[in-house]
């Protein structure tokens, strides 16, 4: 027993082996449905949109941690936001524009902001937006799924024609189901999301509550509002938006009764957008907006702790 | 089985942690271990207040002789656990509290020759005082882990009515299977002390909780309760197993629905919530009149061959590591009590004292700790209902205030939410930090 070096530390000795970097690869891997939908309808196109924005986001997050003097961990977050970005991106997109969204992604939204933990918007959406703003119509250009074929032919996604919506041909439901139909790389296939956000629950990586509260507001909405609800699941960015990017543990917030307000508020949002708005699509506004309200929604919903209801005064 | 509504309903709950049982031992026979060439003894065992010696260097002493003591009434006597001379003294660390403890040295003669037991007559014709009397005398403490003094949880507050014992036999942390072992082997006895708990008591209910990873102690207790003619009121409560369940709050709340308020006891909400192997204790002392001088503690994890074994208190760990066939494999850490809430130990030399229940020789986890992720795990399974990231957070920015008005009080260091955390943060050692420098502040206002 001598030679043997004995370490002490205090409890608890066990630890349940679910690391941060775990749970971002499981993301990767659960993100690779949606990233196969979009090989399989977008052909090159998307390995290369994907691949850039993958490239450029680890890069980046290197060279900002080389910056701030702290170690890179390989921890697969990078790797989350580059998928991410790239699925939500159009499959057009020239590639140079990805890079510079990706680099966006890390450098400012993510490690300008103290890095992973301590950003307050999701990266991969921050950088949308920004692109959104920054290149406008190769961002809103969008193309039918020629798989690997060369030639794209533009076409309107399900959703352009939303804000003046009439009737939705429910023959297109299978389509939209299946991803057959144009828009962003992997927001199309709604089977692949699920079948990613499924893996995603039954490993317990996210919370119920976010997804299935907010797609059931936004169905509830359209309802009220006349619409028709299956559409505005299946459409735009919902399905990727409320499995992939709500439940990013960084920006939403902490408590269930948080997490509760935080979907509702973004099904409300997101169908208020789509209806009233100036533009077709409101999953990434509204997730941004909400992620703003994540730290004041947090300050309110505290849990109550147990044994709180009436304080003892021999208590020391 | 389920016997006239002996055995109710199993109850379970989404709070805590699914933790690997490990319980290598659960079906090993409890052994005896050899007794110590030296028994170190230290003088402060319990919760409450330290005793003195009362014998002297030099002195003979008998198994079973009181060797300290103290006036206090939070306090429970210290025996001698075998026969010798006490040799000296020596100051030891304990482990809880990681204070210096003043301790004698018995060293052995051999013989082990016991003082004169004085078994009552008749148990059941002893009072409620006498009892009381026979439980302090014998320095009885709770097994579970605290080492809370018998006696005085068996004295409640005169305008408390106590109308639920609980019998702790969930035994939740891992590897250990002390208290399963001595439910199985002494099963008659625990009821027996099951019993004095009840006449000193005499709640309404008494609620055995189990958890069901014991399904053979579950069907033992209930066929013993049938053939000891026990009261009607006696019922078995088994519990899906989650860490940290055997936890008195968690008991008190999973049972009865009742929440203990924030800094009281489970009194307060008119419960007492006793361990197994504290039952059995209680037997042997009030009805066989011996003195607390052994208990079963399991010996487990990387060595030879894993062993529940009845120990005489004072025995060194060594010997016993060395008895189950010594350490193997990289195991760089040996922890007393649970791999959850127990103390590493870094010196060998050191007893097993009261409240030790188990010996873990294990391989050190590395804590690599990363940023918060908000991923909300830890409030998820805290069995409190506490924010633990937030206690984390404001502990290391000194926020100690901010750490009280997050009701710090409330946690009792079960350690659920930093087993469950993903960025490896020890939330349970700033949790811990915190609660000191509250601590102080309040000493020094």
């Amino acid at each position: 027993m001598s030679e043997r070096k004995f370490l002490v530390s205090p409890g608890p000795h066990l630890w349940g082996g679910l690391s941060v970097s775990k749970i971002m690869y499981l993301v990767v891997l659960a993100l690779m449905f949606p990233t196969g939908a979009g090989i399989y309808f977008f052909g090159y196109r998307a390995i290369s949109v994907i691949g850039v924005s993958v490239g450029t986001c680890l890069l980046t997050e290197y060279v900002c941690k080389k910056i701030r003097g702290q170690p890179f961990i390989m921890d697969w977050s990078a790797v989350v936001t580059g998928v991410l970005l790239g699925l939500i991106l159009p499959p057009t997109i020239p590639l140079w524009m990805v890079a510079i969204g990706a680099m966006f992604a890390i450098g400012i939204v993510k490690e300008a902001f103290g890095g992973l933990g301590h950003n307050i918007f999701n990266p991969a959406l921050g950088a949308r937006a920004f692109m959104s703003a920054s290149f406008s119509v190769p961002m809103t250009t969008w193309v039918k799924p020629m798989g690997f074929a060369a030639d794209a032919v533009t076409s309107a996604t399900p959703l352009s024609g939303v804000s003046n919506w009439q009737q939705f041909d429910p023959s297109a439901y299978q389509a939209m189901f299946f991803g057959n139909t144009a828009g962003s790389l992997g927001e199309t296939s709604a089977l692949l999301i699920l079948i990613g956000g499924i893996l995603l629950l039954a490993r317990g990586i996210i919370n119920w509550r976010i997804p299935a509260i907010y797609i059931g507001v936004v169905a509830l909405m359209s309802l009220a509002l006349g619409q028709d609800p299956v559409f505005h699941i299946l459409a735009g960015g919902l399905m990727l938006g409320a499995f992939f990017m709500a439940t990013d543990y960084v920006t939403s917030p902490l408590t269930n009764r948080g997490k509760i307000i935080f979907s509702v508020a973004l099904g409300v949002l997101t169908v208020m957008i789509r209806q009233f708005g100036g533009m077709p699509e409101g999953v990434c506004y509204s997730i941004l907006f909400m992620n703003a309200f994540t730290p004041l929604i947090d300050r309110f919903t505290k849990v109550r702790p147990y044994g709180l209801v009436k304080r003892v005064e021999s208590a020391g | 089985m389920n016997i006239l509504g002996i055995r109710l309903k199993k109850k379970g709950t989404p709070y805590g942690v699914k933790v690997p049982e490990n319980k290598l031992t659960a079906k090993k026979q409890i052994e005896r271990a050899p007794l110590p060439e030296k028994a170190i003894l230290p003088l402060h065992q319990n919760i409450g207040a330290p005793c003195e010696a009362v014998v002297k260097r030099g002195d003979k002493v008998l198994t079973g002789q009181k060797i300290g003591d103290s006036d206090k009434f939070v306090n429970a006597p210290v025996h001698a656990t075998i026969s010798g001379e006490i040799s000296g003294t020596t100051m030891v660390v304990n482990p809880p509290t990681a204070q210096l403890v003043e301790a004698l040295i018995v060293t052995s003669d051999g013989a082990d020759e016991w003082i004169k037991l004085e078994p009552p007559k008749n148990p059941e014709d002893l009072s409620v005082k006498e009892i009381l009397a026979r439980v302090r005398d014998a320095g009885l403490v709770g097994l579970g882990g605290a080492a809370f003094p018998t006696h005085v949880k068996l004295s409640p507050p005169k305008d408390t009515k106590i109308d639920t014992v609980i019998l702790n036999g969930c035994e939740c942390e891992p590897y250990i299977t002390s208290d399963h072992r001595v439910m199985l082997e002494y099963g008659e006895k625990v009821l027996s002390g099951l019993n004095i708990i009840n006449k000193v008591l005499s709640p309404d209910n008494i609620y055995i909780a189990i958890e069901d990873n014991k399904e053979d102690a579950i069907d033992y207790m209930e066929e013993l309760i049938v053939a000891m003619g026990l009261k009607d009121n006696f019922k078995i409560v088994p519990l899906k197993s989650k860490y940290p369940m055997g936890a008195e709050k968690i008991l008190t709340k999973m049972i009865l629905g009742r929440e203990v308020p924030i800094g009281g006891l489970p009194l307060h909400v008119g419960v007492v919530v006793h361990n197994v192997s504290t039952a059995k204790a209680i037997h042997d002392a009030v009805v066989e009149g011996k003195p607390f001088v052994e208990r079963v503690v399991t010996v487990t994890g990387a060595v030879k061959n894993p062993k529940n074994l009845l120990v005489r208190f004072g025995t060194p760990l060594r010997s016993l590591i060395d008895y189950c066939g010594g350490i193997e494999g990289n195991a760089n850490e040996v922890v007393l009590g649970g791999p959850m809430m127990g103390f590493s130990q870094f010196d060998f030399d050191f007893p097993v004292i009261k409240g030790t229940n188990g010996i873990i020789i294990k391989e050190s986890i590395p804590i690599n700790e990363q940023d918060c992720i908000s991923c909300s795990k830890c409030i998820e399974v805290c069995p409190m209902y506490l924010m633990p990231t937030l206690l984390a957070r404001y502990a290391k920015a000194g926020r100690y205030d901010e750490c009280k008005g997050a009701y710090i009080d409330d946690c009792f260091e079960c350690g659920a939410c930093a087993y469950a955390c993903p960025a490896n943060i020890p939330l349970v050692q700033y949790i811990k930090v915190a609660k000191r420098e509250l601590a102080k502040r309040a000493v020094k206002k």
